[in-house]
């Protein structure tokens, strides 16, 4: 354990890995919120819009966290509402375009199996805030991958353009999934004095989780291994500004009023 | 290809130790994604803590005509029933 | 309303003398209040009508998704967006909810579907409007929802069983969806003179389809007496949009919002408002697909069948799949 709880230090970094949190969820549920009203089965719609619900509902609880910690007044709404992209934290894969139908589900899944196991390692948290949020959200994210698991499975093992579709979903989201498991400073300061995991250590279990349900989804893991980075320090894809541009609208354009 | 999903009945435990209670149907591939979908249409507001579901076409009904003959007959037994019988008051709850 | 100037193939309403003993203990069932189950005798024309008016109420709900949606990703607020969500996936419930209580009819979705997808089915005239502000989804909750539920509250009571049980699922739901859409007009109402000037729009442009909504009056319509007789309606356009009007004149007064009818006045030996009649030449024309919208409503949501084939094909095919296999194992194992 380095420092103390309630030092200056340790709740920047919490404020930071908050934001983290946060942005993955926010932009993530702002993706799946976009098929509402447009998905290929009327019980998918509703399945993926209570996904989207979960994860605007833990944004409100990571955002809240971070404004608690970096104590300067503001509120979670003016952290999603009113930061640019060089603000957002979030990893560059939640940030994608939704693509077809299957490329939104693999993109769920990828996450969904490095999400879990990064909250479970937070439930043990130095920071008793964050080991809350992370058991409440622990829930909502197991029903998360096991739906996605099982979808991506049926895909890849349905019919030949399903299988196809699937196959290129994989392709193109698979160099963004290499970011989750890098660290930076802040990540090794975490680590060090507890409040989260090292990124690398949740390596093994995503891979463990991927490997089996791609075989049984009879898809390839691709064999490139590059990795897009840049989400978590700021540096994202063209795609976040286009989302920031739509999300913030009103609270840009009327700027100070009340909702 | 393009079939229809097949049709589902759902029934829900709405709380622990009720009997499971018909909801409505939807439709799925199968009867684990019936499951999955019937957690996600018909629990969205807390409403259960166990899913059945089965397909529609796998329900066996009495026949609508047949009402007459199956249940018009128990009317008549009104023994069955515990008001049938006086108990003197001084006798007390019984 | 979701379903509106619904058709029978009834000429006249028949009195109980006029008819066959079949048809007539069915009716003698309904003036009882009973209800009428799946699979039970029916006329041909009750069964027909009630595809017609709960594929139409379906195809209102699900068409009804997209006004609103395309707010979801614009919510000024966390909570407005999760709220807004959370309501517009209730309305694929009750698309959902509704497609199946025609389904125990002899129909099945996908056929619905297809008359949606082609034209020949219908949707509520309402959702043919454009929402061109963040008051449109208070005004659309307020307003649009409130005049679904002056309908849908009776309907609970209908003659036929599935219909009405769907019915009470989706009323009990939808408590929630009229207050959201007046939170959002109050917080408006009570913001900047912007924001106040967004909500005054709103209003206007949504006070005329809402009133539309109830559909022409049908007092002479057999149409509807004949629904009526079959209890699959209970009260006429006129009489739900005077109930309509009453109700709401005083919501909007207390927003301070002025609704947009210069013929609007208390009439107090009626106990009741009096009130401008909307422009039906308008509600026509949007029903026979001239509206606004028409054109992008039908083709987002043929867009997303047709887009989204593949996946219910997949799924299809690893479900006969796998049954082929555990079939395949169970030999196997005798």
């Amino acid at each position: 354990m380095g420092a103390p709880a309630s030092s200056p230090a340790v709740s920047a970094a919490v404020a930071e890995f908050a934001l983290r949190m946060g942005d993955n969820c926010l932009i993530l549920g702002h993706r799946n919120s976009e098929w509402c009203g447009h998905s290929p089965a009327l019980e998918e719609d509703i399945a993926l819009a209570n996904t989207a619900l979960d994860l605007i509902g833990q944004t409100q609880l990571w955002l809240g966290l971070a404004c608690e910690a970096e104590g300067k007044g503001r509120t979670p709404d003016n952290l999603a509402f009113l930061r640019d992209v060089s603000g957002y934290r979030n990893l560059l894969l939640v940030e994608q375009p939704n693509g077809d139908f299957g490329r939104t589900l693999m993109r769920q899944y990828l996450f969904d199996a490095w999400h879990l196991p990064l909250l479970k390692a937070l439930m043990g948290s130095a920071d008793r805030r964050i080991a809350e949020i992370a058991e409440k959200a622990s829930k909502e994210v197991a029903y998360h991958l096991e739906r996605s698991a099982d979808l991506v499975v049926r895909l890849g093992d349905g019919t030949a353009e399903s299988h196809a579709r699937m196959q290129a979903a994989l392709d193109f989201l698979w160099p963004y999934t290499g970011e989750m498991f890098l660290a930076d400073a802040l990540d090794e300061e975490l680590a060090a004095t507890g409040l989260a995991p090292e990124p690398a250590s949740l390596k093994p279990a995503w891979q463990e989780h991927v490997g089996r349900t791609l075989a049984d989804a009879t898809l390839k893991v691709p064999e490139k291994s590059f990795a897009q980075k840049g989400g978590r320090r700021g540096v994202h894809s063209e795609h976040l500004g286009y989302i920031l541009a739509e999300m913030q609208f009103l609270q840009r354009a009327y700027p100070g009023a009340s909702w | 290809m393009s079939s229809e999903w097949p049709l589902w009945e759902v029934f829900i435990r709405g709380q622990h130790g009720l009997n499971h209670r018909h909801v409505g149907s939807l439709h799925a591939p199968d009867a684990e994604m019936a499951i999955l979908n019937a957690r996600d249409v018909y629990t969205r507001r807390n409403e259960g803590v166990s899913i059945w579901v089965v397909r529609s076409a796998d329900i066996v009904a009495s026949a609508p005509s047949d009402k007459g003959p199956l249940f018009d007959p128990a009317n008549a037994k009104v023994y069955r029933h515990p008001t049938f019988f006086d108990v003197p008051d001084e006798v007390g709850h019984m | 309303m979701y379903a509106q100037m619904v058709k029978t193939d009834t000429k006249r309403v028949r009195s109980l003398d006029e008819m066959e003993p079949q048809e007539r203990a069915f009716q003698e069932r309904i003036d009882a209040g009973q209800k009428i189950e799946p699979k039970e005798w029916m006329p041909e024309d009750y069964r027909k009508t009630l595809i017609r008016q709960i594929s139409q109420h379906a195809h209102s709900e699900i068409v009804g998704q997209l006004p609103e949606g395309n707010w979801i990703s614009r919510a000024p607020t966390l909570e407005r967006k999760a709220i807004l969500l959370a309501k517009v996936q209730d309305e694929a419930g009750h698309g959902l909810y509704l497609y199946c209580a025609a389904e125990t009819l002899g129909i099945s979705r996908d056929q619905m579907y297809e008359q949606l997808h082609s034209g020949k089915a219908k949707y509520s005239s309402i959702f043919n409007y454009p929402t061109l502000s963040w008051a449109d989804i208070g005004a659309i909750g307020w307003l649009v929802d409130g005049a679904a539920i002056m309908n849908q509250v009776p309907l609970q009571r209908c003659s036929y069983g599935p219909y009405a049980r769907a019915m009470v699922r989706i009323c009990k739901e939808e408590s929630f969806h009229q207050r959201q859409g007046f939170d959002i007009m109050t917080v408006l109402a009570k913001g900047t003179p912007e924001q106040k000037a967004m909500a005054q729009d709103a209003l206007d442009r949504w006070w005329w389809p809402s009133l539309m909504m109830f559909g022409p009056s049908d007092d002479a319509s057999v149409h509807s007496a004949q629904s009526m007789a079959w209890k699959i309606k209970q009260n006429s356009n006129d009489e739900l949009r005077q109930k309509f009007v009453d109700q709401t004149v005083p919501q909007a007064k207390y927003l301070g919002l002025t609704v947009p009818d210069p013929a609007l006045k208390w009439n107090e030996e009626k106990g009741g408002h009096d009130f401008g009649e909307p422009d039906w030449n308008e509600f026509f024309a949007v029903i026979a697909g001239e509206g606004p919208c028409n054109r992008e409503r039908l083709e987002a949501r043929r867009k997303a069948w047709n887009d989204g084939a593949w996946f219910r094909d997949g799924l299809t095919a690893h479900a006969e799949k796998q049954a082929a296999r555990r079939q395949a194992s169970r030999i196997a194992a005798e």
